[in-house]
């Protein structure tokens, strides 16, 4: 299918959707699930401006392969220790930025809230989305989904993907 | 009631009444009057601070802006390639001089009334000093001389930067001792390249990671994705030793030293062995071998702000910057060497999964030292117990000791003072 061919509005809503999930999935710890929104040769980072702003490589979270968005939620699971807490991400709109045949790229700004069991919410990372969506199998997929974050006082730790 | 301290002490003093090990009172980490003396005496006293990687501030007119404790300082390359250590905070009436964290300037500027520094930290210019047509200026004796920004002695080992606001401290080599200075050697071997910076926020005293970080016994134990998967074991070779003075540590360990059937035997009682975990993309743990010496692991700590290591093929710094007795930043600066390929580029990327903030086997240290500044903020008369290794401030040929804490603390309490201190 030739992404570039589909009406703008139809794009901004298979996006939007897409992007409203994944911020579902992790905020109501389906983790499991989470992988599944990526295709298997995907990109995903979670980096900081201050690194993207100097073109300095270093994320705090690069995976490379669906396997090591697993990876990283069997490590959570079975591996690392961390304050227990809840995300909250909230979502501005999308901006699609660019529609190629097979792949569209959207900027959209987030804010995620976590909670501890100290039961106050905080800002805990604030940035954007730069996302490459593909249509696979019959699916909107991310090809490539950075977060570009400014908070780059990361508070305690960070465990959970943003 | 049951006094449980007695109770842990007693089990271990069987045949000397004094016990054994070290206990320190926890108000240590909660204190204001710890925080302020420690400032004074260690931060601003007779150590070398780690502020910058030369590679940081390679051209003239660089400057970083970093903290040595909480005192703002600046690190500047100047047109002759020498490097300067100033406190950031004008003659004037002290604002913050460099407001960004690192540019490149041609001299340093104050914007609050635009008074103007070498980048030495000397005063070149004072806006107004003659005052407008005869009226006001500064008082005719005025000397720009005597005005300058607080100079720091600076010293740079292999790339890295230190600077004292101690005129008695003996030379950064002879601070750190011949085995803290051939480590740091082997590491910084060559020119590197900067990779990124991460930065954590932990809500705990920085004590407790230097601590953490001076403790092989809880590597195995907490961090349960290095033992998973064989990258660090209690089991494997490795030492835990301090230079002379017992300020520092190098604590190492070779991961090719595995024995999983002698590994099954002795975690069996632990939860931290759990060897049905693999990896769907095993290329995170596929490096390469990079030193001829074998060693996988690293952790130079480096008193009292720094921590140099080596995690297979990850390269850090990681720098202490305290923001008040129960949190401080933690400062990540990742780097390679020059001469990297574009696979070793891509290894180290993908290595750094392992370390920083959200580092799998390193995440763990923020949380750990939050447990304890949340468990012992109330209780000023408790202490802790430090015995693992025999409770002397010994060297170990293993990775079962805490000698090396208690290292720290000899040096701590020599510097700051501890019991007198105690309210
Ligand atoms: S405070 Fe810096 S010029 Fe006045
Ligand atoms: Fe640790």
């Amino acid at each position: 299918m030739d992404l570039s061919t589909l009406p703008r509005t139809e794009l901004l809503r298979e996006v939007t959707d897409l992007i409203a999930l994944h911020a579902e999935l992790i905020d109501d710890d389906q983790l499991e699930a989470w992988p599944d929104l990526f295709v298997e040769d995907c990109h995903y980072s979670v980096l900081p401006r201050e690194n993207a702003d100097r073109g300095l490589p270093v994320a705090t979270i690069f995976c490379d392969s669906r396997g090591m968005l697993v990876d990283r939620i069997v490590s959570l699971r079975r591996a690392n220790i961390f304050p227990v807490h809840h995300y909250r991400h909230i979502i501005s709109t999308s901006r699609i930025h660019e529609v190629r045949s097979d792949a569209i790229v959207a900027h959209t700004n987030y804010l995620v809230l976590q909670t501890r069991n100290t039961g106050r919410s905080f800002v805990y990372n604030a940035g954007k989305y730069v996302d490459e969506i593909v249509f696979s199998s019959g699916k909107f997929l991310f090809r490539s989904k950075k977060a570009i974050f400014d908070t780059d006082l990361i508070d305690t730790l960070m465990v959970r993907p943003i | 009631m049951l006094n449980v301290q007695d109770t842990a002490v007693g089990k271990v003093s069987t045949d000397t009444e004094e016990p054994i090990g070290c206990r320190i009172p926890y108000s240590v980490f909660t204190d204001d009057a710890f925080y302020k003396a420690e400032q004074e005496h260690l931060f601003r006293g007779p150590t070398w601070n780690f502020v910058a990687l030369e590679a940081e501030v390679p051209n003239p007119g660089d400057f970083k802006s970093t903290f040595i404790g909480d005192t703002p300082v600046v690190v500047t390359r100047d047109k002759d390639q020498s490097l300067h250590v100033v406190v950031n905070r004008c003659a004037h009436r002290g604002a913050t001089v460099c407001r960004a964290r690192q540019g490149n300037v041609p001299h340093l500027e104050c914007v609050y009334h635009q008074w103007a520094y070498e980048l030495n930290g000397d005063l070149m210019g004072v806006p107004f000093r003659r005052g407008i047509k005869g009226k006001g200026g500064m008082p005719a004796d005025f000397d720009l001389k005597q005005h300058g920004l607080v100079k720091l002695r600076v010293e740079a080992l292999n790339g890295l930067v230190f600077a004292t606001f101690s005129q008695e401290v003996e030379p950064l080599t002879d601070y750190l001792g011949p085995l803290i200075t051939k480590h740091v050697e082997r590491i910084m071997c060559r020119p590197i390249k900067i990779l990124g910076n991460q930065r954590q926020f932990i809500h705990g005293n920085w004590k407790l990671y230097a601590e953490n970080t001076r403790d092989p016994y809880h590597a195995s134990l907490l961090h349960l994705f290095h033992n998973t998967f064989g990258l660090y074991r209690s089991t494997q070779t490795g030492e835990c030793l301090m230079d002379e003075s017992k300020r520092h540590s190098f604590l190492y360990s070779k991961a090719g030293s595995n024995d999983a059937a002698r590994d099954s035997e002795v975690y069996q009682d632990s939860r931290s062995f759990d060897t049905s975990f693999s990896l769907q993309d095993p290329s995170l743990l596929a490096g390469r071998s990079e030193f001829p010496d074998g060693i996988t692991l690293v952790i130079l700590a480096l008193y009292p702000n720094l921590i140099l290591q080596q995690i297979s093929n990850t390269l850090a710094v990681r720098q202490i910057v305290t923001h008040g007795p129960d949190s401080f930043e933690l400062v990540w600066t990742q780097f390679g060497y020059a001469d990297d390929d574009a696979e070793m580029d891509a290894i180290r990327l993908k290595q750094s999964n392992l370390i920083g903030p959200a580092g799998m086997i390193s995440m763990e240290d923020g949380e750990a030292v939050e447990i304890v500044q949340q468990a012992v903020s109330s209780d000023r008369k408790a202490r802790s117990y430090i015995a693992m290794g025999g409770g002397g401030a010994d060297d170990a040929d293993h990775l079962v000791t805490e000698g090396a804490i208690i290292g720290f603390w000899q040096n701590y309490r020599e510097m700051v003072g501890i019991e007198e201190r105690v309210s």
